[in-house]
């Protein structure tokens, strides 16, 4: 009531303003991050990456110089994108792929599916620095347990982290390992995928493979969808791999893993050339947001929407 | 055709069991394969160097060294690491859940102006690669004279992370307004709402917001190593990953103390498996 007095002009609340203010406080937390941990630091590395930032006290404007640089005078720079790009071209088809086949075995009624699916999903949930020291281990050249596989069948493997045209084959192998993650995605779909088409078909005398095509498949697009766009986004940040599996993170034999990020991680806090590296940072941004836009656009030719759009 | 024929409803039948018995043999060779490679790392852990180096290598290990393990655990400070993580990680998991649901609930139960456009910006922001923010990140903490603590890693997991907001909110809305209505009508704010009846309500999704935190929070590698100096501040990772460069060749050691610390992460799994499964059909669901 004083408060009213005080402020005569202003008026009371209605009860939606009032509600709308508390819808605003609830959100608050993430609004203050917003401004903080993403505006901010956005605009911040957007003007730094046209200056010579070092962290110290150097930050003239520089204008294009940094991404000059980058395009025309740092061999580094090409080798970590065509890794990059050969790391995601491979990784993310093979992956979705080889989860679509999975989750298609994993979504028939046989016994003991439950546990199948759980030994299948483990490996999803490792990660971090223990899983790459296992799989260093798996893919030493004589006594690793891949190789050792491959003898089995005659085959001599190559010496995986320690050759550079199998570093990238390496990693992407490893990926497959951890295809639990997206399978447990396709078979959510799967089940919601309505029975009586499939009893449908059956009365048709369409076949399982008939089936899967016409039937699953085009049930599951949207779901393939999603994750070709994030594991795109994903593998466009490969890192940790590099890091750790590499002799102290220097990107592995003949360069051949030194991947976008890594390159920008050393040139950001190993020398410090931070104007240099935030620029880089917004050239992977414009890739993976022009990639993302191509998959958006070419979404309507193959992804199936129940109810048409 | 001969549906009416008995020999019809045979030959379906042992179709079904010819096809059944070829689909549980490739789930059981596709769980060898992936299985393989952890039971290779326990036995590495347990051999000796010389059995380690022998070819062809032993999938059996003739000799078990558990001795293995105590001297890993006294080659680095592994007790340390695992109190400095459990520390971070039970911070995250609690601000995490705390936050991203207060926010949800904002998100999904209160209308005002603004929010439809305000939770699009919530989920472009999914799409922004981390390493765009990481240097500004690195800088800011740097200047706030945050390096070498655990701030920079704490803090931020208090204003909500967009995948968890947005995965709460999808639950909420399932849970139907009725219920807060009727508390609005006893004179409850929203504060008690989200407190007393949507968050009891929410144990699945909250669950599966704390497991996915844990298990980013010990898993998470780059934080720990863009902010952290100080052995005495290491986490397992960082640890895990110095113990790499000091006993590169002796792969037992490294076996063992990453089968350490994966195991919280495996046992941790097998005892929520459902939450963890559970978890992805949340987000499988509303996202198709």
């Amino acid at each position: 009531m004083d408060k009213k007095k005080m402020l005569p002009k202003k008026r009371v609340l209605t009860l939606e303003q009032k509600e709308g203010l508390q819808g605003y406080i609830f959100i608050s937390p993430w609004l203050f991050g917003l401004v903080t941990f993403m505006a901010g630091p956005l605009l911040f590395s957007l003007f730094a990456s046209f200056t010579n930032y070092n962290i110290t006290s150097r930050m003239d404007f520089i204008g294009l110089d940094n991404y000059i640089r980058m395009f025309t005078n740092d061999s580094l720079f090409w080798i970590s994108l065509g890794n990059t790009l050969y790391f995601v071209a491979f990784s993310v088809p093979l992956t979705t792929i080889g989860a679509v086949l999975i989750s298609v075995l994993m979504n028939q009624k046989v016994p003991g599916m439950r546990i199948f699916r759980t030994i299948y999903y483990l490996p999803a949930v490792l990660s971090g620095v223990g899983v790459y020291l296992l799989w260093m281990q798996l893919l030493s050249p004589n006594t690793g347990l891949i190789n050792t596989i491959l003898s089995w069948v005659g085959i001599q493997g190559p010496a995986w982290l320690f050759d550079p045209n199998w570093t990238k084959p390496a990693i992407i192998f490893m990926s497959l390992w951890k295809v639990g993650g997206s399978m447990l995605l396709y078979l959510a779909s799967m089940q919601g995928v309505p029975q009586s088409l499939y009893e449908a078909a059956e009365m048709d005398g369409a076949n399982p493979f008939r089936r899967f095509w016409h039937i699953t498949l085009p049930m599951i697009t949207p779901i393939i969808f999603f994750d070709v766009v994030t594991s795109t986004i994903g593998g466009f940040q490969v890192f940790q791999e590099a890091y750790v599996m590499t002799e102290s993170g220097d990107g592995g034999p003949a360069n051949s893993l030194v991947f976008f990020n890594l390159h920008m991680w050393n040139k950001a806090f190993e020398v410090f050339d931070m104007g240099y590296a935030m620029g880089m940072s917004w050239v992977l941004f414009v890739i993976i947001f022009i990639l993302t836009f191509i998959n958006l656009k070419l979404a309507p030719r193959w992804v199936h929407y129940e109810g048409g759009k | 055709m001969g549906i009416f024929n008995k020999n019809y409803y045979e030959s379906v039948k042992v179709q079904k069991r010819i096809s059944n018995s070829i689909i549980l043999i490739l789930l059981l060779l596709g769980s060898i394969l992936l299985l393989s490679p952890i039971w290779w790392m326990f036995a590495t852990s347990v051999k000796n160097m010389q059995e380690i180096m022998t070819y062809p290598p032993t999938f059996w290990p003739n000799e078990w060294n558990w001795s293995n393990y105590a001297d890993t655990l006294e080659a680095a400070p592994f007790i340390r690491y695992t109190f400095n993580t459990l520390f971070l990680t039970g911070f995250a998991v609690f601000a995490n859940t705390l936050s991203n649901s207060f926010i949800a609930y904002g998100f999904a139960k209160i209308r005002f102006k603004g929010r439809e456009v305000l939770f699009a910006i919530l989920l472009a922001t999914m799409m922004l690669p981390a390493f765009v923010t990481m240097i500004p990140h690195y800088v800011m903490f740097a200047k706030l004279g945050w390096l070498n603590t655990y701030l920079p890693l704490i803090i931020p997991q208090f204003f909500g992370g967009a995948f968890f907001v947005f995965l709460l909110r999808q639950f909420f809305r399932t849970i139907p307004n009725e219920l807060m209505e009727a508390a609005k009508i006893d004179g409850a704010s929203h504060l008690y709402i989200w407190a007393r009846i949507i968050l009891p309500l929410s144990k699945p999704a909250i669950a599966t917001v704390a497991i996915f935190t844990f298990n980013g929070a010990w898993n998470d590698f780059i934080g720990p190593l863009l902010y952290l100096n100080d052995e005495s501040l290491y986490t397992l990772q960082i640890g895990l990953q110095v113990f790499k460069g000091q006993v590169s060749t002796q792969w037992n050691y490294l076996m063992a103390g990453s089968l350490m610390v994966l195991l919280p992460v495996i046992i941790l799994f097998f005892i929520f498996q459902r939450y963890f499964i559970e978890g992805m059909n949340l987000t499988a669901g509303s996202k198709g």
